[in-house]
């Protein structure tokens, strides 16, 4: 294969490792089948169809591949979740809603490099043995939404989907179902919901695997997308071989997408693990500003709990000792940053330097979840709500020192009260916030606050009374 | 203002024929779930969803009309009154918002006549031009947080909308109206 060039202002960083992302921002590609091909595409899905189903599984279990689009749980695992008795249609749905704030992957791979993901979902599917698979693809994409209707249609013309596919004895069919612009759809008992034309509200667990009860209560296997199209690497590397990429339990490469107060934002592929923060926002991104600090990061889309850049934590070691670890040298992998108190979520880095305001960032997310939440669950309905109207006060200097405290009892009577994980999205961030940065909040609150209300001074006097 | 930008609601063949396509790609007993393809049809071409299409849906899916309804209502992405020939989504969310989407709103809604004053995230999500061409809307993490600020208009996508820039923006969708609101 010959070495390949991208665009200018567009070369990958020295420290990358591109996996997914190698033909992105690539010189002369375009995303039509024949590009695709000419590079060894759909080679992976030849030697796929050749192999075991329950082989292929068990590859991608040795991989230690784990989900990217959030909770990180092991893909292989989740496969195996199918119940073996089970006599009914599977369903294999892959879920491209991207819309955790802070993270832009799934839209560049649907972009320019769609027949990677087609590969990767037909081989899953093969692997997991749907016969029909759905894309539920967010509103928001529509020329994503166009491209992918094209490449189906061009994998249909060489067989690569439809009837007997390559002679293997394989059917499959892709079809795209676009959302409507509702976040909670990422959550995958609500996108299936969503799926089967109702509202979409997150279905109750157990069972907490679709893999058991999913789509028109059939047996459904929910992926994201960059997890698709990374079970197509694996068949080309073999398990065992992609393991060796990035660290023990963290492995595989994956895509870091840093967006707020660095000098280069943007998304950076690397060996999960391989790099620590401080590499990723000094070196990759280059550094803060000029004549900026780095303040705070939020490392895994917005539900992640923030974390103060000069703060140290305490990691065990595997042999139980404890070490300290500054914030700079903690390695982007799932463990060490959930470790730390925070999660690496969807790979999502969000960067606050020192001229960001923390309740203006606090009152930003609330905005969000409180626009977001589904309503089925009282707990999160009223609760995202009241977060929104108390953070609005302290960020419009209205507020007293008691609403921080108000605010982080909404909280916590909203974590762990929920259907779904929702709940703990948006709760976690407050919690964080104003675990980290109560002073900065209470400064910016007054007792005898002059800009409060009459309406409000009335409400604060009834409920002191 | 009577909005004329888009067509009364009437199914054409095309449009019953692009719905039939849409319901093939489910089970035969489980045409619910193309509530949201034949939605999104019906919004392609007639701007919004009103009570008529409502009702044609129910019909095209064997449902009450109210079953169509309660997922008209829900999303965001479905709109129940017309928005202008040009609708554009600013992105509202955290880096975009770093980056400045409330400078770019304001500069638009100031271009364009709009006035925002009465609208709210959840009932009120769209404000229309006196004029009947632009209408905008803040939503929520449009997921291209590294190039921010973004914003669509209609179904196109613009990265880095610089607030200063958005005269430019305008003109390329229509010169004259956006003008003559600033007049």
């Amino acid at each position: 294969m010959s070495k390949i060039s991208y665009l200018p202002g567009k070369e990958p960083d020295a420290r990358e490792h591109r996996l997914i992302f190698k033909n992105v921002d690539r010189v002369n590609w375009d995303n039509s089948i024949d590009c695709y091909i000419k590079d060894g595409g759909y080679e992976q899905l030849k030697k796929a169809l050749k192999m075991e189903p329950q082989t292929i599984t068990n590859e991608v279990k040795t991989s230690g591949l784990r989900g990217r689009g959030g909770a990180g749980f092991p893909t292989g695992v989740k496969w195996g979740f199918i119940p073996p008795t089970n006599t009914k249609p599977v369903y294999l749905i892959c879920n491209c809603d991207e819309s955790e704030p802070g993270t832009f992957k799934d839209r560049y791979i649907v972009h320019q490099d769609p027949h990677q993901l087609i590969e990767g979902m037909v081989i899953s599917s093969f692997a997991v043995g749907a016969n029909t698979a759905y894309i539920y693809i967010r509103e928001e994409f529509p020329e994503a939404a166009t491209i992918l209707e094209k490449a189906i249609e061009e994998a249909h013309e060489k067989n690569f989907l439809g009837e007997n596919i390559l002679g293997s004895g394989f059917n499959l069919e892709i079809y795209i179902h676009r959302g409507a612009g509702a976040y909670i759809c990422g959550e995958e008992t609500g996108l299936i919901e969503s799926l089967e034309g109702k509202r979409p509200y997150p279905r109750i667990k157990p069972p907490y695997f679709p893999a058991a009860l999913g789509l028109y209560m059939s047996p459904t296997i929910v992926n994201n997308v960059e997890s698709l199209c990374h079970v197509k690497h694996i068949i080309e590397m073999g398990g065992e071989e992609y393991a060796k990429l990035g660290t023990p339990r963290n492995t595989g490469t994956r895509i870091l997408c840093v967006s707020g107060d660095v000098k280069k934002p943007g998304y950076y592929e690397v060996e999960v693990g391989k790099i620590t923060m401080g590499e990723l926002l000094n070196d990759v991104c280059g550094g803060p500003k000029d004549g900026r600090s780095f303040k705070a990061v939020i490392p895994g889309g917005s539900s992640a709990k923030i974390m103060r850049c000069e703060e140290t934590y305490q990691i065990k070691n595997a042999d139980g000792s404890q070490k300290d670890l500054s914030f700079y040298d903690i390695p982007m992998d799932f463990d060490t940053i959930a470790a730390c108190g925070s999660m690496a979520g969807s790979g999502g880095v969000i960067v606050m330097d020192d001229s960001r305001k923390i309740s203006w960032v606090l009152n930003n997310i609330n905005h969000f979840y409180a626009h977001e939440s589904c309503g089925q669950c009282t707990p999160c309905r009223e609760g995202s709500m009241w977060m929104r109207k108390i953070s609005d006060r302290i960020a419009n200097g209205q507020a007293t020192p008691e609403d921080v405290q108000t605010l982080e009892d909404v909280a916590y009577q909203i974590d762990g009260r929920t259907v779904c994980a929702f709940g703990e999205a948006a709760s976690w961030p407050v919690e964080a916030i104003i675990s980290k940065f109560r002073d900065e909040l209470e400064a910016e609150t007054s007792e005898d606050n002059e800009y409060l209300s009459e309406e409000a001074k009335q409400q604060l006097a009834f409920i002191n009374h | 203002m009577e909005n004329t930008t888009f067509p009364p609601f009437a199914v054409t063949p095309e449009i019953d024929a692009e719905a039939d396509k849409r319901i093939s790609q489910y089970p035969e007993d489980r045409k619910r779930s193309a509530g949201l393809p034949l939605l999104h049809i019906i919004q392609h071409h007639f701007g919004f969803i009103n009570a008529e299409a409502t009702q044609w849906v129910a019909s095209k899916l064997d449902l009450e009309p109210m079953q169509v309804y309660e997922v008209v209502s829900f999303y965001p992405g479905l709109r129940e009154h017309a928005p202008g020939k040009y609708h554009m989504r600013v992105c509202r969310t955290l880096s975009c918002a770093m980056a400045g989407s409330a400078e770019l709103m304001e500069r638009i809604c100031e271009l364009t006549g709009i006035d925002r004053s009465k609208s709210d995230s959840h009932h009120n999500p769209i404000a229309v031009s006196p004029c009947g061409q632009w209408s905008v809307e803040f939503a929520e993490c449009l997921a291209s947080c590294g190039t921010g600020p973004v914003c669509m208009v209609n179904d196109d996508f613009h990265e880095a909308v610089d607030p200063d820039s958005a005269q430019e923006l305008l003109d390329k969708y229509d010169h004259a109206s956006s003008k003559a609101a600033t007049s």
